[in-house]
């Protein structure tokens, strides 16, 4: 069984201006210690899975319906206790701004402390050692001396450090990391990326990396989901997607970016604009921007298939390679 | 006397910032400390640097947004001094901004938006060519004619870069300065926009100063880059020369810090990671800015700035060390 069972999400926000279908039935699993990176440009739902996960939404939003099970336990629908029991026991998270997820009228050892108590049978001394041991642990010198300042006392690496330390100071099986490098300069997101992956190893818990950066994928994920309008087009493990695509957004990704290898080459942009989410097309919804699409695409949204056993896309032209039948338009 | 071939040249330049520490007492930060480049016409300079290194700084100084502290601007052979100079200088050179979404006037239309330079500088005889600019314009970065009556707020991030774009480009300047103009912007749409800058250069015969953190991207765009650390120039060569062969130990560091994004190569990858953050300007360390970071600092290091040198045809760097650790 797998740890994170995530089947046929859809997770919907009531607006002023109509219903926005965020997350469109996305499924997938996630075994212990792998690392699943989920690719998307900003609309496409990435953020919003994970949240669902949490079921941490904003107040407008909800999970409509699917089904997300950790360890067999089924969450859709279960109460806000039991919410609390997973969400840092079983399940952390940590967001892409550390400047704005810790409080600044706090120490950071009172902010630390406070977690560890709510969320394991320690008392207030134990969880201050369990703090100093995860500011240790997350590469903070003197971490005796840190627990006594604020927040604005610490760099934004320092400070994603912290919020790391925080998410794991009580063992949860799964991290999710909404676009944690983000926000950091390169040399600061490569010390980061270096400790999730010693951590990773050393912890064996299992990683939801929410990013756009497909360098960071690479770095990073065994395996990779790549959404567009709250679906996903494309998953598979890391080396399928990235030398084997099958969807056109996938590949219109991979040749849209600059690479060591694509030298004085023009680069080859995806057309058009991101899509409105409160108007969305009948058929595939990446068909407006598509080079490559046909009048089934238009008409008709392509189901998940099989390309091989580690490896699964939604796109009508691996049907047209197949057959040879399909119509241009 | 300067070389004419080099469109822009920069002497020493400093830009000092005073910041109080207490009711009476103020310290200077040294946003940018005795920098010296050139760039030749036609040509694109990548600046590439941490945050708070200083390289936003050098491209405002650059334009004469801020009043450099010490140190020469030259364009076209001639020093830009007096206050006619720089009115003169500013008719030619322009500005790209990184967020569309803060740089253009939610009040005003798409038409007055790009139009207000050349009502600043008095560019036209007539409303009817004031128009016909306007229009010309925005058909270069890809927008339509109905697009002019709309306001910005009407449109998507990638579109407001190009109409940021198409203001700076409307008085048909030598030289820009685009400071992180695709990071605000989708990995589908950072292209677009990267390809309208590659275009309008061959087109308007553009010399860019092209400041950003995505180093892929830099290095796609540039003909040569240099690197800032802490408001010190340490390293400047052709784009694939410095990124396949970096000399200083940051560029080393910063180079092997970019996530390329192939599994293999990114798994195979030797990571120089750095220990440490980036040390604050106002107590910036003595003698080279980088020791405190830098796995081979020495003594020296501490004592002086290391001058740039050029150590092969082209190639500059700024580190007492450099002959020992390569």
């Amino acid at each position: 069984m797998a740890l994170l069972e995530v089947r046929d999400l859809h997770t919907a926000f009531t607006t002023p201006a109509g219903t926005v279908n965020a997350v469109n039935g996305v499924s997938f699993n996630l075994e212990r210690g792998k690392v699943l990176g989920i690719v998307g440009e900003s609309g496409s739902g990435k953020s919003v899975t994970a949240y669902s996960i949490m079921q941490i939404l904003e107040k407008n939003g909800r999970i409509v319906s699917g089904s997300i099970k950790i360890d067999g336990q089924e969450l859709v629908g279960a109460g806000e206790k039991t919410m609390k029991n997973i969400r840092g026991n079983k399940v952390s998270i940590i967001f892409q701004d550390p400047m704005t997820s810790l409080n600044p009228t706090y120490t950071i050892g009172h902010q630390l402390t406070e977690a560890i108590v709510l969320h394991t049978d320690r008392n207030k001394k134990q969880a201050y050692e369990r703090a100093v041991e995860m500011l240790r642990l997350v590469n903070i010198n003197e971490p005796e001396k840190r627990m006594k300042q604020y927040p604005f006392e610490f760099s934004g690496g320092m400070r994603q450090r912290i919020m790391i330390a925080m998410a794991l100071a009580c063992e949860p099986d799964i991290l999710i990391a909404d676009e944690p490098t983000t926000a950091l300069d390169v040399t600061i997101q490569a010390q980061i990326l270096e400790l999730m992956q010693s951590l990773q190893q050393e912890l064996g818990m299992a990683i939801i990396m929410i990013t756009h950066d497909l360098g960071v994928v690479a770095q990073m994920c065994d395996e990779v989901i790549v959404m567009y309008a709250g679906s996903i087009c494309e998953q598979g493990t890391a080396d399928e997607i990235f030398y084997n695509p099958c969807h056109e957004y996938t590949k219109g990704l991979m040749r849209s970016i600059p690479t060591v290898n694509n030298d004085g080459e023009k680069l080859q942009p995806i057309s058009g604009t991101p899509i409105d989410l409160l108007n969305m097309p009948a058929g595939c919804p990446f068909a407006p921007r598509c080079d490559a699409a046909m009048k089934i695409c238009m008409r008709e949204r392509c189901p998940r298939m099989e390309i091989n056993e580690n490896h699964a896309a939604g796109c009508w032209i691996n049907v047209k390679k197949e057959t040879e039948g399909g119509e241009k338009t | 006397m300067s070389n004419v071939e080099n469109l822009i040249e920069v002497k020493n330049l400093k830009e000092y910032f005073n910041i109080t520490t207490g009711m009476f007492s103020s310290k200077p930060l040294k946003a940018v400390d005795d920098v010296s480049f050139a760039i030749r016409k036609g040509e694109t300079l990548g600046l590439v640097g941490e945050s708070g290194c200083g390289k936003t700084t050098v491209g405002r100084t650059l334009l004469h947004l801020y009043k450099p502290t010490a140190g020469e601007i030259w364009f076209k052979g001639q020093k830009i001094e007096t206050k006619q100079d720089i009115a003169e200088f500013r008719k030619k050179t322009a500005m790209v901004f990184q967020d569309p979404y803060s740089s253009l006037n939610p009040r005003m239309t798409v038409a007055d938006i790009i139009g207000e330079p050349l009502d600043i500088h008095k560019l036209y005889k007539d409303k009817e060519e004031r128009k016909e600019k306007i229009l010309a314009m925005m058909e270069k970065v890809g927008l339509n004619s109905e697009h002019a009556s709309r306001y910005a707020h009407e449109f998507s991030g990638g579109q407001r870069q190009r109409i940021g774009i198409a203001r700076s480009l409307v008085t048909n300047p030598e030289f820009v300065v685009c400071d992180e103009p695709v990071s605000a912007l989708d990995v589908s749409i950072q292209a677009q926009v990267i390809n309208i800058f590659d275009e309008l250069q061959n087109e308007m015969d553009l010399t860019y100063l092209f400041i950003a953190h995505d180093l892929l991207v830099v290095r796609h765009i540039s003909d040569r880059i240099a690197v800032m650390y802490l408001g010190k120039l340490v390293e400047l060569a052709d784009a694939k020369e410095i990124y396949d062969h970096p000399l200083h130990p940051y560029s080393k560091s910063l180079m092997s810090a970019v996530p390329v994004p192939d599994p293999k190569i990114a798994r195979a990858n030797q990571r120089v990671v750095l220990h440490g953050d980036i040390p604050s300007p106002l107590n910036a360390p003595s003698g080279c800015p980088f020791r405190t970071r830098c796995p081979y600092a020495c003594d020296a290091c501490a004592e002086s700035m290391p001058e740039l040198k050029e150590l092969s045809s082209g190639h500059f760097v700024a580190c007492h060390r450099v002959e020992d650790i390569n």
